[in-house]
């Protein structure tokens, strides 16, 4: 019997998205019996969030003052406590599960499957290397507890319609303070998050200057749209590091993706492959990202930009 | 005296284009150009940086892998490594057994600090550094992009979905660096001469005493599908209408 446990990820009360499409990923497995941890210092709102996720059996609220921060160190001797009863560990592959579960896993003596991106049996999963220039099938020994992060770009966040029981349970374990949180610097702004929205509007290095930048705010607010940037623009300093797409910043999956002023390096175009229509402004007609775009147009982005806004 | 150890490996180059077996059996790599993992390059420069500012007395670098590998790390010692770890196995590995390998060589030479990049870019598993501080149960720090030490406190600040975070770490502790942390030094030809110079020691895997993890084996490797080739419009007002017909507007 497949029994999987989710570790939830979430921050100020609410589920992220990401936590949706774990599930989804875990219900693809036939007969799978679902649950899912929510560690916290106050765990209860997001537990009845994390209830309401189709397919779910249970949730368990993990509470303890040394939650308040999803720091590593301290969650993972919380789950390896738990895992006893569970096949399966499975946590979003953002960088909150990647951090967690291969210490998770190296903890239990087991080894982990990294985004896993499509699964075809309880112990088949297939995953990208050399950043999503192949994909590799493997097949997990069976008789090993099973550690893995889902590639939340490849599945659709589960529907809210379940109704899962709540469970309080205690840890036993001694707790690390050896890590402890300082401070997290956020951009507070109403635009759509990157990793989960219908459009993406992303700048390259030929924005030219973080001022330049603000073209691609512009664009994304006409269209409701995400932010994204290449590397090179955040390297340059014109976007903030959470914007970066690609094989070592964000995999995403929008409806429309619209990469302006971007070459499209191998690295680049992993992080949208998955997209279902690309759109090019560049003016090179020979950059690469032509290569994968649905629709590309040759020419200046300061020229095509104020057009663009015209007709939209 | 306080060392840092620095966790490298061999990878095929950043600017080769890959190529998949026709019998889907792995990736082509003979006669492919291989390279220090550039995340891991970025490890050896913050190493280096820390001996330069007093903070480290020593760098030593270390690898698994063919004997090759000491092309590698023969290059870390020109970009400033004090002396070099070989752990020689001549087939793939699972980052558990990585992480366990490295531990023995944490345990012999006790440092401050293991450095090493926060994701292979052959593998992108994304794993070692995290399996390495569990098993040595220490803190971590993964993704850093920037690295404070002082009066004995250590702040990482890490690149996070949401932004940056800032920890504090008691040390020893296990650092995996993000693209930011730095940009790695070029070599120049007299240190690659001098680096000839400095020792290397050699560590079999199989006589380490550790069980090598083979949990994972692999069914196919394929590339990936194809997306069809576009269209161009030739300007903003056609990319528009074109866009509402496919009715993603």
């Amino acid at each position: 019997m497949t029994r999987i446990l989710i570790i939830a990820e979430h921050a100020h009360g609410k589920l992220n998205i990401s936590t949706r499409k774990t599930v989804s990923c875990a219900a693809q497995i036939i007969g799978a019996e679902i649950d899912i941890a929510v560690f916290a210092d106050q765990a209860s709102d997001v537990a009845t969030q994390a209830a309401q996720l189709a397919g779910v059996k249970r949730v368990l609220k993990v509470e303890h003052p040394a939650f308040a921060h999803a720091l590593a160190a301290t969650y993972a001797p919380a789950i390896v406590e738990l895992a006893s009863n569970y096949t399966h560990l499975f946590a979003p592959s953002t960088t909150f599960g990647k951090d967690l579960m291969p210490r998770v896993a190296a903890l239990l003596g087991v080894g982990q499957i990294s985004d896993a991106m499509a699964i075809e049996g309880s112990h088949r999963f297939v995953r990208p290397i050399y950043a999503g220039n192949a994909m590799v099938t493997l097949d997990a020994e069976p008789g090993h507890k099973l550690v893995a992060t889902i590639r939340t770009a490849s599945f659709q966040p589960a529907a809210t319609t379940g109704n899962a029981s709540i469970e309080s349970v205690s840890i036993a374990a001694t707790l690390p303070n050896h890590t402890r949180f300082i401070s997290h610097s956020e951009e507070h702004n109403d635009r759509p998050d990157l990793q989960s929205a219908a459009r993406v509007v992303a700048g390259g290095r030929a924005l030219g200057s973080a001022e330049n930048f603000n073209l691609i705010y512009q664009l994304a607010d006409q269209l409701g749209a995400g932010v994204g940037a290449s590397r090179a623009a955040v390297d340059a300093g014109y976007a903030a590091n959470e914007l970066q797409v690609g094989q070592t910043g964000k995999i995403i999956a929008p409806d429309l993706y619209i990469a302006v002023g971007i070459s499209g390096a191998i690295q680049h175009l992993t992080g949208i492959k998955d997209a279902r229509t690309i759109v090019a402004i560049n003016k090179d007609p020979e950059a690469p990202i032509f290569d994968v775009a649905d629709i590309g147009l040759v020419g200046d982005l300061f020229s095509v930009l104020p057009e663009l806004a015209k007709h939209l | 005296m306080s060392k840092i150890l620095v966790c490298i490996k061999r990878v095929v180059d950043y600017n080769v284009r890959i190529r998949v077996k026709p019998d889907g059996s792995g990736i082509i790599t003979d006669g492919v150009k291989m390279s220090i993992n550039p995340f891991d390059e970025i490890a050896l420069e913050e190493a280096i940086r820390l001996k330069e500012r007093g903070i480290a007395s020593e760098v030593i670098v270390a690898s698994i892998g063919p004997t090759e590998t000491q092309q590698q790390l023969r290059v870390g010692l020109a970009m400033g490594a004090d002396r070099a770890i070989h752990i020689q196995h001549d087939t793939a590995i699972e980052p558990l057994t990585a992480a366990k390998a490295f531990l023995k060589i944490v345990e012999q030479e006790a440092p401050l600090l293991v450095i090493t990049g926060k994701q292979a870019i052959d593998d992108d598993n994304a794993q070692t550094g995290q399996m390495l501080a569990a098993l040595w149960n220490r803190p971590q720090a993964c993704f850093t992009s920037k690295l404070e030490i002082t009066n004995n406190i250590t702040r990482a600040t890490r690149e996070v979905d949401d932004g940056l975070e800032t920890i504090e770490l008691d040390l020893p502790a296990v650092i995996t660096c993000d693209l930011r942390l730095n940009e790695p030094r070029y070599v120049k030809l007299p240190e690659i001469m001098k680096a000839k110079k400095k020792p290397l020691e050699l560590f079999m895997l199989n006589d380490m005493g550790i069980t090598l993890n083979q949990q994972f084996k692999t069914v196919n490797v394929a590339p990936p599908p194809a997306r069809q080739k576009g269209v161009l419009v030739k300007d903003a007002k056609e990319l528009v209408e074109l866009l509402k017909v496919k009715g993603v507007l």
